[in-house]
C-alpha cells in the first residue's frame, strides 16, 4: 500500500464512522489535501465549509501576552507608554506563536515595500507620468546609492517634452526605499498640496514620477525645469511598526550647487503619523515661506528666526 | 614581494598590498561600491594565494594608508611591540593562520597579537572560512571589568537596549524592566537617545541610573551619546559609568565623526577622573564593517581591512566592550544574510586577536537580503565563537533605530542552548530577584511586573 492508498483507506475508515462525512462529501478533505483547504479547515474547524466565517487575524501587538503576571494592572499601563515589542510572552526562551508570527508579517511588509514596486495602476489613477534613473534593478539601486540620484537620458528627453519650465513649483514622486508608502499617500498628500499652493496663486508644473530614485535626483529636475521650488515625495526606509511612512524634501534653486543642509523636511507622513492629506496642506505652507524668503533648509530656519 | 599568483594556467599580476587585500575578501557589496573587489571568483582565489605567501613584513613596510597621512595608521604602528614583531616578521601569512588555528593556550595569541598589525589580523582571517573563523575565536575570551566583570569563561553577557522614538522614561523603563525580567542587562544597561544634548542624556541617566540604584542592579549604565555631550555632562556632575563612541578605521572617517585620538584619550582621562565606575574599563566603541564607505572616507581600502583597524585603534584604549554592528550599516556595504554573517564571523575573530573585550551585534535593516533566519545563525554561531556579549532588544525590533537585533528572547535561548551563564554578580542579583535558579529562568522570568509589585 503506497501514500496515497493508505490516507485513502483512513479516510474511508472514519467515514464509516461518521467522523468526517461532511467535509469529504462537500469535497474539503480528499486523499491529498491542497495548501489551501488544509490552511481552511484549520482555521474554521467548527465550520462547514472551508470559506465560511472571517479569516484569522494576528491579535494586536498592544495587548499583554504575559502569563500570570504579578500585576496585570502594571504590565497594562506600561504598555501604553511604548511603541516597542514588549510584554508579548514566551514559550521557554522563544516567542510565542502568535507574536512570532506577528513580526514574520511586518517585516513582510517592509521587505515588499522595499522589493515592490510602484504599480502602473497607482501612477495611471494619480495622473502621474513615469520616468527612471540611472539604476538598472533592484539590487543595484539598493547597493549603488549614487546612481539613484541620476536621471537616465530617456527620462531628461521625457521630462523635457511633457513638463512646462519655469514653474514655481515642481512636484515629483520617488519610490526611494518604500513603494507602499508611495501607494498610501500620494493620492491624498498631491491634490492638497496642489490645492493649497493653487489657492496662493502660486504656478505648479506637471507632476511626475521617478522610479529606482534618491533624495538627491531632486537636484537634477531643479536644474533640468529651472523652477523655484521642487517638492520631492519619496519612500523612507521601513521600519517594522509602519512600512507606510512618506518624507517630503524641499529645495529652494535646487541645482548641482545643492547640500544637504539646503533640504528642508517633513517627515513621518502615513496614517499614525502626519496623516497624507494635512501634510500636503502645511507643506504649500512651507513651500510659500520659502518664496516669499528666497531659501530652504538651514538658510530658511534662521530667515524665518529672523 | 610576490604580488603575482597562478591558479590553473592563468596568471594573476596584482598592484599592491592593498589590492591583494581587498581581491582576498569574501564577497561584499561594500567592496564592489568602492570598484576594489574581485572581478571574478577565481581572482579572488588566486588574491589569497598571494595573500597567503606574502611575508608579514611585506604588510607591515606597505601600510594600506600611509603613517604620514592617517592618525589610525600612526596608532597601530606606534603601539606595536617591536620585539614581538620582530621575532614574527618572516612568517607568511598562511603561517600566522596555521599558528592560530594550531595554538592551544590564549596565552600565546594574545602575546603575538602585541606584535601584529591589524592588517596582518586582517590578512590572517582572509584566508579562513566559517568554522575557521568559530574555532579561532573559541580560543580567546578576553574579560573586562568596569563596576562588573563581563567575558570570564562560560559566561554570555548582554546589554539591555531599551530604547524609545521619542525617550520618554516611562516607556525605557517599561523596556527595560522586561529586560532584566529576562535575565538581560549584565554587560550594561544602555540608551541610544534620539536627542544628542546635554539635557536630554541627564535626563534619561539620572533616570536608569536612578533605577539601577534602587534595585541594587550589578552592572553600568550609558547612554550613547556622542561622547563630547557625555564628556560635558560628566563635568556637570551627571552619573557616568561608561563612555561611548563610535570609532572608524581612518583618520578622515573619524573627522567626520568629530573624534580623534587624542580627544579619546582626553575621554578615558576624564571617565577615570570623574565617572562613578570602578573601571579599569570605562569605555564602549562601536564599529561596522563599511562606515568609511558610506563616510566616502575608505582611502580604496577594503571594508574588511578598514574594521580591523577600528580594533587597532580601540586597542590603546582598554574597552570595557566593543560591539560590532556590521549588519546595521546598510545594503551598499553588506547586501545579503551571508554576507552579515560571515562580516560578523570575521569581525568577532580580528576583535578578539586584537586582544578585545568583544561583543557582535547581528544584525539587519530591511532593506538587506537578510531575515530574521539569517539573524539568527549569525547569533548562535558568534555564541559558539564565544562572543562576550549581544544586545537586548524587545521583540527583536528596535523602535527607534529601526533595525532588527537580537531580542531578549533569542539572548536567553542562546544561554539556554549552550549552557551559558551571566556575569557572576548579575546572576547573584537575578537569583535575588527571583528570575534566575541554577542558571535557567524561572517561571517568574519575563514578566516586567515583577518591579511593580
Amino acid at each position: 500500500m503506497n501514500e496515497q492508498e493508505l490516507i485513502q483507506s483512513i479516510i474511508g475508515k472514519l467515514v464509516e464512522q461518521g467522523v468526517i462525512g461532511t467535509l469529504v462529501e462537500q469535497g474539503v478533505i480528499t486523499g491529498a489535501p491542497s495548501a489551501e483547504t488544509v490552511a481552511a479547515v484549520s482555521a474554521s474547524p467548527s465550520a462547514s465549509q472551508g470559506d465560511a466565517g472571517e479569516p484569522v487575524t494576528l491579535p494586536p501587538l498592544n495587548e499583554v501576552k504575559v502569563d500570570k503576571p504579578k500585576n496585570m494592572a502594571a504590565l497594562e499601563a506600561m504598555r501604553k507608554t511604548t511603541p516597542a515589542r514588549i510584554f508579548m510572552g514566551r514559550c521557554g526562551a522563544r516567542q510565542k506563536t502568535h507574536s512570532f508570527l506577528h513580526f514574520q508579517a511586518d517585516h513582510a511588509a517592509a521587505v515588499d515595500a522595499v522589493f515592490m514596486d510602484v504599480s502602473d495602476a497607482c501612477l495611471a489613477e494619480n495622473g502621474l507620468f513615469g520616468v527612471q534613473t540611472l539604476v538598472k534593478d533592484k539590487d543595484e539601486f539598493l547597493m549603488k546609492p549614487e546612481l539613484g540620484k541620476k536621471l537616465n537620458e530617456a527620462a531628461k528627453k521625457t521630462i523635457a517634452e511633457k513638463c512646462v519650465k519655469g514653474a514655481q513649483v515642481q512636484i515629483i514622486v520617488v519610490d526611494g526605499l518604500s513603494s507602499t508608502a508611495i501607494e498610501a499617500n500620494i493620492a491624498d498628500t498631491v491634490p492638497a498640496l496642489i490645492q493649497g499652493l493653487k489657492a496662493e496663486g502660486i504656478s505648479v508644473g506637471t507632476p511626475f514620477f521617478i522610479k529606482y530614485g534618491r533624495v538627491g535626483v531632486m537636484d537634477e529636475v531643479g536644474a533640468l525645469l529651472d523652477c523655484d521650488v521642487v517638492v520631492e515625495l519619496v519612500g523612507e526606509r521601513p521600519g517594522l511598526i509602519t512600512a507606510e511612512s512618506m518624507s517630503a524634501y524641499m529645495v529652494y534653486k535646487a541645482g548641482k550647487k545643492t547640500v544637504e543642509a539646503d533640504r528642508t523636511i517633513i517627515s513621518n507622513i502615513h496614517k499614525g503619523g502626519t496623516p497624507p492629506a494635512e501634510a500636503g496642506a502645511h507643506m504649500a505652507t512651507v513651500v510659500k515661506q520659502m518664496l516669499s524668503h528666497k531659501a530652504s533648509g538651514v538658510t530658511l530656519s534662521e530667515a524665518m528666526r529672523g | 614581494m610576490n604580488l603575482r599568483s597562478k591558479i590553473g594556467d592563468k596568471v594573476f599580476t596584482f598592484q599592491s598590498v592593498r589590492e591583494v587585500m581587498a581581491k582576498a575578501n569574501n564577497e561584499k557589496s561594500g567592496d564592489a561600491l568602492a570598484g576594489i573587489a574581485a572581478e571574478s571568483a577565481t581572482e579572488r582565489v588566486a588574491a589569497k594565494l598571494c595573500l597567503a605567501n606574502l611575508q608579514l613584513k611585506d604588510i607591515y613596510e606597505n601600510p594600506v594608508i600611509a603613517y604620514d597621512n592617517d592618525e589610525v595608521t600612526r596608532v597601530i604602528y606606534d603601539d606595536l611591540n617591536t620585539t614581538i614583531y620582530e621575532s614574527v616578521k618572516n612568517w607568511s601569512v598562511a603561517e600566522l593562520r596555521e599558528f592560530i588555528l594550531k595554538s592551544r593556550r590564549q596565552g600565546d595569541l594574545l602575546n603575538i597579537s602585541r606584535g601584529l598589525t591589524s592588517e596582518m589580523i586582517a590578512a590572517a582571517a582572509k584566508l579562513m572560512s566559517t568554522m575557521d573563523l568559530v574555532y579561532a575565536s573559541k580560543k580567546i575570551k578576553v574579560s573586562a571589568h568596569c563596576n562588573t566583570t563581563i567575558g570570564l569563561p562560560g559566561t554570555l553577557s548582554f546589554r539591555c537596549q531599551p530604547n524609545h522614538p521619542t525617550d520618554s522614561i516611562e516607556g525605557i523603563l517599561a523596556s527595560l524592566k522586561e529586560g532584566l525580567s529576562f535575565g538581560s542587562g549584565d554587560a550594561c544597561i544602555g540608551v541610544n537617545p534620539v536627542e544628542d544634548n546635554v539635557e536630554g542624556f541627564t535626563r534619561v541617566m539620572r533616570a536608569i541610573t536612578d533605577f539601577k540604584g534602587k534595585y541594587e542592579i550589578p552592572t553600568q549604565c550609558v547612554v550613547l551619546a556622542h561622547i563630547t555631550t557625555q564628556m560635558q555632562a560628566m563635568e556637570k556632575g551627571v552619573p557616568v559609568d561608561l563612555l561611548f563612541q563610535s570609532i572608524a578605521g581612518t583618520q578622515s572617517a573619524n573627522d567626520a565623526f568629530g573624534i580623534s585620538a587624542t580627544m579619546l584619550a582626553e575621554a578615558r582621562e576624564m571617565a577615570l577622573r570623574l565617572g562613578t565606575s570602578t573601571g579599569p574599563n570605562v569605555i564602549y566603541f562601536e564599529t561596522g564593517q563599511g562606515s568609511e564607505i558610506s563616510l566616502d572616507c575608505h582611502h580604496g581600502v577594503d571594508i574588511m581591512t578598514l574594521e580591523a583597524r577600528c580594533y587597532g585603534l580601540a586597542r590603546r584604549f582598554n574597552p570595557f566592550m566593543l560591539n560590532n554592528v556590521s549588519g546595521f550599516i546598510g545594503p551598499e556595504t553588506i547586501y545579503t544574510g551571508k554576507e552579515v554573517i560571515r562580516a560578523d564571523l570575521e569581525d568577532l575573530f580580528m576583535g578578539k586577536m586584537h586582544g578585545l573585550s568583544m561583543g557582535i551585534a547581528p544584525c539587519y535593516t530591511n532593506h538587506m537580503k537578510a531575515d530574521q533566519d539569517d539573524q539568527e545563525l549569525g547569533t548562535m554561531l558568534c555564541a559558539m565563537a564565544g562572543s562576550n556579549f549581544f544586545m537586548g532588544v524587545s521583540g527583536g525590533d528596535d523602535c527607534m533605530l529601526n533595525y532588527q537585533d537580537t531580542s531578549f528572547h533569542d539572548d536567553a535561548a542562546t544561554r539556554e542552548i549552550l549552557a551559558l551563564r551571566p556575569a557572576p554578580e548579575f546572576e547573584k542579583w537575578l537569583e535575588k530577584m527571583g528570575i534566575m535558579e541554577e542558571g535557567c529562568l524561572t517561571d517568574a522570568a519575563g514578566d516586567a511586573s515583577i518591579f511593580d509589585k
